[in-house]
């Protein structure tokens, strides 16, 4: 019994739930701290970020991170939508009147549409730039620059410039020589656009939101899902988790504004 | 008593206090047997007294509706003390009406106003299925509680007094007020899950505190929770729904004891 009990029973749900959960709450902080780098600004700040992004792009551990990111994600996600379905059955004939909001916040209800809206967001946000760095073409975007020949050598590619703009042009040359997709220019370019710009700020926004209140009771969710539970600690549990569901989705959602409107022009 | 009825009427009378009567638009979920469909049906009720317990109230109703020759309305109640948790009812939306820590014997009509339209409905869990009208079948939870809910002592005759082993304050408190649960199952009518989690865990607390209960503690959280999934009750969302309606304010600390108690019972 205690083998399928830490798989099959209703708590294990909640404890994967909350592990999962809490973890990718970790996650959010390694993020947001990268993503921090560009509200930088100048040549620097290109190179600075290229080679923050090259870093986790190649370094082994940072790999092994995203793949544990990843299957959380997407266990969170399963989890989410088994519990929800046995949550339904449970209750196969529902109230004509219900007034859940006199005994509960509206947050702690609506985890799983708010959990649907991130996941909308977090696979905009993959084909925005983690596929574009993975799958998007090599050549710049602008028709007149197209001028970069690639030749692969022992399986880098190093790529021979004839006199291009590189301030136009998707590729980056790190200080090692090797190259690498120009990160930096792709997600600045993506939120100046003069077109789209404003609008992704906005759909990142309304994410940031729905991450919000989503944290907003998932993270002391976890802590109690996993039993930690104690009148001396609860408070600082509740204020740490009030603080992180508003700070962390704000200084996320303040980069795409920035860039927009205040970030020079590239 | 009649003497203090009156007594207590006339000083209202004197003091220019308005006694007026209520009336009410009563919508009732009515339902002949467990197969059948059932409805909302409506019935104006007047002369209801803002001193009247809510299922005084329906006491009136019904001798109404047999003076009339119809069915009554059949529903659950017991010691109209708020101790034994017979008495349920979805009122308004919540279990046991919009009042916190009573249950629905406890709930008086002062809780409403003259005119008001009432919806009363059974509570509805697929573990706690319609017998009739506003009746529900709760045995589910008796199968949770004969799943673990108990100690094993030895009653040969060289059994230890209680009282002579030292138990912490805190930890005695805890456990009592876990034990204050009277199986009323609010929580579950409550959760937007249908989660019978409180109900539980204040069973799997109230024992594994104390030492006489520590001895079986994993044995006996593993087989409760078995037996609530079983049931087919909802998970836990940690709404916290079910600690506000409680009639006995059960803690939600208990949901969390339970969840440490069955993960160290799990790794074991």
């Amino acid at each position: 019994m205690a083998k399928s009990a830490l798989l099959k029973s209703s708590l294990a749900k909640k404890y994967w739930m909350a592990f999962t959960g809490l973890f990718l709450c970790l996650f959010l902080v390694g993020h947001l701290a990268g993503n921090l780098q560009l509200l930088a600004s100048g040549e620097g700040a290109r190179d600075q970020f290229n080679e923050y992004a090259l870093f986790m792009t190649s370094n082994p551990a940072v790999r092994i991170l995203s793949i544990v990111t990843f299957a959380s994600i997407l266990f969170h996600v399963i989890d989410g939508i088994i519990i929800t379905i046995n949550n339904r059955k449970a209750r196969p004939k529902g109230y004509v009147s219900f007034k859940p909001s006199t005994n509960s916040k509206w947050s702690s209800r609506n985890m799983g549409v708010l959990g649907t809206i991130i996941l909308a967001f977090i696979v905009i946000h993959l084909i925005n730039f983690w596929g574009e760095m993975k799958f998007g073409e090599w050549e710049t975007r602008d028709e007149s620059n197209i001028e970069a020949v690639h030749v692969m050598e022992n399986g880098v590619a190093v790529v021979e410039m004839e006199e291009q703009d590189q301030t136009s042009n998707l590729i980056y040359t790190t200080e090692s020589g090797a190259e690498v997709k120009d990160l930096y220019t792709i997600t600045i370019k993506t939120f100046q656009d003069p077109e789209w710009g404003l609008i992704w700020a906005i759909i990142y926004l309304i994410a940031m939101i729905a991450i919000g209140f989503h944290l907003y009771h998932g993270f002391g969710s976890g802590f109690q899902s996993l039993g930690i539970n104690h009148p001396k600690y609860n408070t600082f549990v509740r204020r740490v988790g009030v603080g992180f569901a508003i700070i962390v989705p704000l200084l996320f959602a303040i980069i795409p504004f920035y860039i927009y409107f205040v970030l020079d022009k590239i | 008593m009649r003497q203090f009825e009156l007594t207590h009427h006339q000083i209202f009378k004197s003091s220019n206090l308005q006694i007026k009567d209520m009336n009410l638009t009563l919508k009732i979920w009515r339902q002949k047997d467990a197969a059948s469909k059932g409805g909302i049906q409506t019935y104006p009720l007047g002369g209801i007294e803002a001193d009247m317990s809510f299922l005084e109230m329906l006491d009136v109703l019904n001798q109404e509706l047999i003076d009339k020759g119809e069915e009554p309305v059949v529903f659950d109640h017991d010691c109209r003390e708020g101790i034994c948790g017979t008495c349920s009812l979805q009122i308004n939306g919540e279990p046991h009406g919009p009042d916190r820590g009573i249950t629905t014997c406890q709930l008086h009509m002062r809780a409403f106003k003259d005119g008001d339209t009432i919806t009363i409905e059974p509570f509805r869990a697929k573990a706690f299925p319609v017998i009739k009208d506003l009746v529900v079948d709760r045995t589910s939870f008796e199968r949770i509680q004969q799943a673990g809910g108990y100690i094993s002592v030895n009653t040969s005759g060289n059994t230890q007094d209680a009282n002579s082993i030292p138990i912490p304050k805190d930890q005695a408190d805890a456990a009592f007020y876990a034990a204050t649960c009277i199986g009323c199952g609010a929580c579950v009518a409550a959760c937007k899950n249908a989660s019978a989690m409180l109900f539980t865990s204040a069973k799997v607390s109230q024992m594994a505190l104390l030492p006489q209960g520590e001895v079986e503690a994993d044995r006996r959280v593993l087989a409760m929770v078995e037996q609530m999934d079983k049931e087919g009750f909802g998970n836990c969302t940690n709404t916290g729904a079910c600690e506000i309606e409680c009639p006995k304010g059960i803690s939600l600390e208990n949901i969390a004891r339970m969840n440490r108690e069955y993960m160290r019972a799990s790794v074991k």
